[in-house]
């Protein structure tokens, strides 16, 4: 058995009384009592992530934004003013998915870059082989000395105002996806829940008192099971289930982050246009009891497809997925699901299911 | 929480309790809704239905996953709670009140057979690792 990595709030979280458990190497709260209260809480007033075991990453030098340009499918020409947050996924040559990941546009010298746990090696290898491959000169620093803290819910602003004095002049005026830094501290209006909310980065050493001042303020802990379901709800893609190395972005709901309006010339392009799209992530909702979970098999009228991410939604009191099915199934279409041994009725929606508190099925 | 001593265990976490009129009935464990999180579905098995000891015969799912509940003995299902069903949320709140199904054994003494209170707790304690 290996050692779990730990973030820097560990301690915290046991204090707390969290229930950790392995993810993905990682030694991380998967609740704190009632994953659907948690869930809840989010919703109505203020819950607090640690999101620590995803990586920052600074990418700096003369051609970080020309590096940018070819490494990722969507286009950083879109960042044009200090601060602004783009999502994209980084493509391998067949046009699969090695990571998703969020890019910060600080100045034409530093970017900072956000990518998954679990394939944070995978990327920074990646990075570094392309920075060397291409000749760009950059320097990729991992940034694991900072902890990150995802204040997410309606109550978020307030929270953070009254946890760090000073910040009400920044966080009435940063818009959504948009971010600053103020020295070490790095503040983005950004989340994974699809309710207002920010993601705060600070050195390690500071991130427990940082918390606690959090929780002071009324923010309360959130495991990562309720960061699940509120994702799922928000209708957000999940690296690893919804989209990986041998799924295109063009099936995975994420054409919209793609790029292919630009002559630009980006790792994957040519394989995504040379290949013929089939399926569509689409959202499902289960008409009958029971609960949808990743992998089960949906059957349609134009033929077979999968659910990628499937759970039950607090918000709705039904079960709720993401499948990946053929194309020509529109919202609104029944369509079975095979659960155990039984097939279930479910509903093809448009999602996302819930945004900031509200039913949009 | 304490593993209530007038109660019989079986290794996959379910609970039996023999009732006056001979008949059993069936829960899952503190600690086995303790592992799941919060209940969100149950399916209970058929009345009528005949079960042989160990057969999955019902289905307790979380926001998190699905598992198996294994019938403890064999014998026919003569009844199965409505209420968690309908309020799942019934077996966080009080696993061992919140029975599943009831079986008629097909032979009472193989309750006998099944772990006592402190037999569980010992193999609660080696899943542990």
């Amino acid at each position: 058995m290996t050692d779990l990595k730990r973030t820097p709030l560990n301690a915290t979280h046991r204090e707390l009384g969290a229930k950790m458990v392995d993810f993905g190497g990682w030694d991380m709260p998967v609740n704190y009592g009632s994953q659907i209260e948690e869930h809840h809480t989010v919703r109505s007033g203020c819950g607090l992530f640690d999101v620590s075991h995803m990586l920052p990453l600074d990418l700096k030098g003369e051609n970080v934004r020309a590096f940018l340009r070819r490494l990722v499918a969507n286009n950083v020409d879109k960042l044009q003013v200090s601060g602004k947050a783009l999502y994209s996924c980084m493509l391998n040559e067949d046009g699969g998915v090695i990571d998703d990941l969020i890019i910060y546009y600080m100045d034409e010298t530093w970017f900072r870059l956000v990518v998954n746990a679990g394939t944070a090696e995978k990327d920074l290898a990646w990075m570094q082989k392309c920075n060397a491959d291409w000749n760009m000169g950059l320097t990729l620093t991992p940034r694991r000395d900072l902890a990150m803290v995802a204040i997410q819910g309606p109550d978020a602003k307030r929270v953070l105002n009254e946890a760090l004095p000073g910040a009400d002049s920044l966080t009435e005026t940063l818009k959504p996806f948009n971010a600053a830094a103020m020295g070490e501290m790095f503040i983005a209006r950004t989340g994974y829940t699809g309710e207002d909310g920010f993601e705060v980065m600070v050195l390690a050493k500071s991130v427990p008192f940082f918390w606690k001042a959090l929780m002071e303020a009324g923010g309360k802990p959130i495991g990562l099971g309720a960061r699940d379901t509120l994702r799922l709800e928000a209708g957000m893609n999940l690296y690893g289930q919804d989209m990986d190395e041998t799924t295109s972005p063009l099936e995975s709901g994420l054409a919209w982050t793609v790029d292919l309006k630009t002559e630009r010339d980006f790792v994957g392009r040519k394989a995504l246009e040379a290949s013929e799209v089939t399926q569509q992530l689409a959202g499902l909702v289960l008409l009958d009891k029971g609960v949808l979970r990743s992998h089960q098999k949906v059957f349609t009228k134009n033929g077979t497809g999968e659910i990628t991410s499937g759970t039950f939604s607090p918000t709705l009191q039904q079960s709720i997925a993401l499948a990946r099915i053929p194309l020509g199934i529109a919202p609104g279409e029944e369509v079975d699901v095979e659960i155990r041994d039984k097939k279930l009725k479910a509903k093809v929606v448009k999602y996302p299911f819930v945004r900031n508190g509200k039913v949009l099925i | 929480m304490s593993i209530p001593a007038d109660l019989k265990y079986t290794k996959s976490h379910e609970w039996v309790k023999v009732e006056a009129d001979g008949t059993v009935s069936v829960g899952i464990t503190h600690h086995a809704q303790d592992l799941l999180g919060d209940m969100v579905f149950v399916e209970n098995p058929a009345v009528g239905r005949k079960l042989n000891a160990g057969e999955e015969c019902a289905v307790v799912e979380s926001v998190k996953a699905a598992s198996d509940v294994y019938a403890p003995l064999a014998g026919e299902v003569v009844a199965a709670n409505d209420e968690v069903e309908s309020s799942p949320e019934k077996i966080n709140q009080d696993a061992y009140g919140a029975w599943m199904f009831k079986i008629r054994p097909a032979s009472p003494a193989d309750v006998n057979a099944l772990l006592d209170a402190a037999a569980y707790e010992a193999h609660v304690a080696s899943e542990a690792h």
